[in-house]
């Protein structure tokens, strides 16, 4: 049910329009930052307002929204923004990522691969590739604009002057269309092949930095690295407890006090999924008995 | 003399009309080349095509300047239906405009007086719109860029024929530079800057 104080879809139809033109220029400049008027959002920052704006001038009575937060559909976050277009817009929303047209996202891409019909939207607290190197607006802009990235190199240098290895593992650098370095997003690099070449939109929205950027489907992302350091993903050495999928993503959880711990998919939906089609892991009791919810 | 109540209507449903519109626009930008339809339907005054209103109800607003060509900038019904539906200003100076619309493509002025962006800020550019005879058959092009799995191929029938070669422009310029939303009756297609048109012949 719409609720009756609100348009459609929460946000008023002015704000919309100037968040529809800056999808628009994101996508016709793929990875640049389209500064945008971000409103206040009946939640807090760092919570998606950012990408809840996106997802609210985006989104039509047809489409149906999937909402995930670090792979989850079951967190408080992804719940509450579900329930929050459920309300405001009247739209049906689904956990499973195959039959969502709409999906928002806070650090994660699915596992399942997306396809055409579907639009990826990514909550992204800071946007700015270059922000921890250089505070400076005015600075990073003027980076951009001369594409001038050897600051990011350096950094990823440090790293393995450091460590021996580059070390970062979230939030990792990409160049889209081999043009702007773009932050994916505190996703664990282990998604960031996922963003090359996708058939799906992926938007991006960031509230409190009031920045809105896109990658095209069919787009080339690639990760930043060296030659003799090429970009590897990370994933635990593991099966997933639940399911024994063994290359999706793992979210290590402690079960006590002595060192006990069990790997899962932090993708719950492909968990579930994979349970229900008969796969096992070591740990499952016997969730494959339980009906998936829905 | 038109009065207000003369003039064709906006959208039956403002909210929905402009939310469906507004996919096609994108999915048409997201994929340069492919044909999008637009289903609500607005009236639509003078020479302005149906896609053409749909899209201006769906974008213009009092924050976007607009820049129209000569035959559209004649027409009193045009600027009566366009500051009544959408407030938006139209400005003689083509350079500080978000949007374009063009009606007679064979005028098309040159694509540097419209605005271009800067390195800092290249969204802040014009959107040329311009209405065309068909957008599924004539001349053939072949498109490459983002948004495109290889190449996709385009059937248009498109004044000026020049109008790909002046856009090449755009690669050299880029960031900065000038995307085209081409609109036949009530299909879209749209040519974001990144994209790079082959002409094949007829």
């Amino acid at each position: 049910m719409n609720a009756p104080a609100y348009n459609f879809a929460y946000l008023d139809e002015q704000t919309k329009r100037m968040i529809r033109r800056a999808i628009l220029k994101a996508i016709a400049i793929p990875g640049y930052q389209v500064p945008f008027a971000s409103r206040e959002m009946p939640m807090p920052y760092g919570w998606g307002t950012g990408g809840v704006q996106v997802t609210a001038a985006i989104l039509g009575p047809q489409d149906v929204l999937k909402v995930i937060d670090q792979g989850s559909d079951d967190t408080t976050n992804a719940i509450s923004i579900r329930k929050f277009f459920a309300k405001t817009a009247g739209v049906a929303t689904t956990t499973a990522t195959d039959e969502a047209t709409v999906i928002q996202t806070r650090h994660r891409i699915p596992e399942t691969a997306l396809h055409e019909n579907q639009v990826l939207v990514y909550q992204v607290p800071i946007p700015e590739p270059l922000r921890f190197l250089e505070p400076r607006e005015t600075e990073t802009r003027r980076m951009h604009a001369l594409a001038e990235y050897g600051l990011m190199h350096v950094k990823l240098y440090e790293d393995i002057a450091r460590f021996g290895h580059i070390a970062t593992a979230y939030a990792y650098p990409v160049k889209v269309n081999a043009r702007y370095v773009m932050d994916p997003s505190p996703t664990p690099k282990f998604d960031n092949p996922k963003m090359d070449n996708c058939p799906a939109l992926q938007l991006f929205g960031a509230g409190r930095e009031k920045r809105i950027y896109a990658i095209p489907p069919y787009t080339q992302v690639v990760s930043l690295d060296f030659e003799d350091h090429p970009f590897e993903p990370y994933r635990f050495n593991a099966p997933c407890a639940l399911c024994g999928a063994e290359n999706s993503y793992l979210d290590e959880i402690v079960t006590d006090d002595k060192g006990g711990r069990m790997f899962v998919c932090s993708d719950t939906d492909y968990c579930e999924g994979r349970q229900a089609a008969g796969h096992h892991g070591s740990l499952s009791a016997a969730p494959y008995k339980e009906k998936a919810h829905g | 003399m038109t009065t207000i109540a003369e003039l064709p209507p906006g959208f039956a449903d403002k909210v929905l009309s402009a939310q469906s519109t507004f996919r096609s626009v994108m999915d048409a930008m997201a994929r340069p080349g492919s044909v999008q339809r637009i289903v609500p339907m607005a009236g639509a005054p003078g020479m302005m095509m149906r896609g053409t209103a749909a899209i201006a109800l769906t974008l213009f607003d009092h924050d976007t300047p607009l820049w129209l060509d000569a035959r559209m900038a004649e027409s009193s019904d045009v600027l009566k239906w366009l500051k009544f539906h959408t407030g938006a200003p139209v400005v003689q100076d083509s350079s500080i405009a978000s949007f374009a619309l063009i009606s007679d493509g064979g005028a098309l002025p040159s694509l540097e007086r419209f605005a271009l962006g800067t390195s800092e800020y290249p969204d802040r550019s014009t959107t040329v719109i311009i209405q065309v005879d068909s957008l599924n058959s004539g001349r053939s092009f072949e498109l490459r860029g983002p948004g495109i799995d290889g190449v996709a191929s385009l059937e248009a029938s498109i004044k000026p024929f020049d109008l790909f070669e002046r856009l090449r422009f755009n690669e050299a310029l880029f960031p900065r530079g000038i995307d085209v939303v081409l609109v036949a009756d009530d299909a879209v297609v749209a040519i974001p800057r990144t994209t790079r048109v082959v002409s094949k012949g007829s």
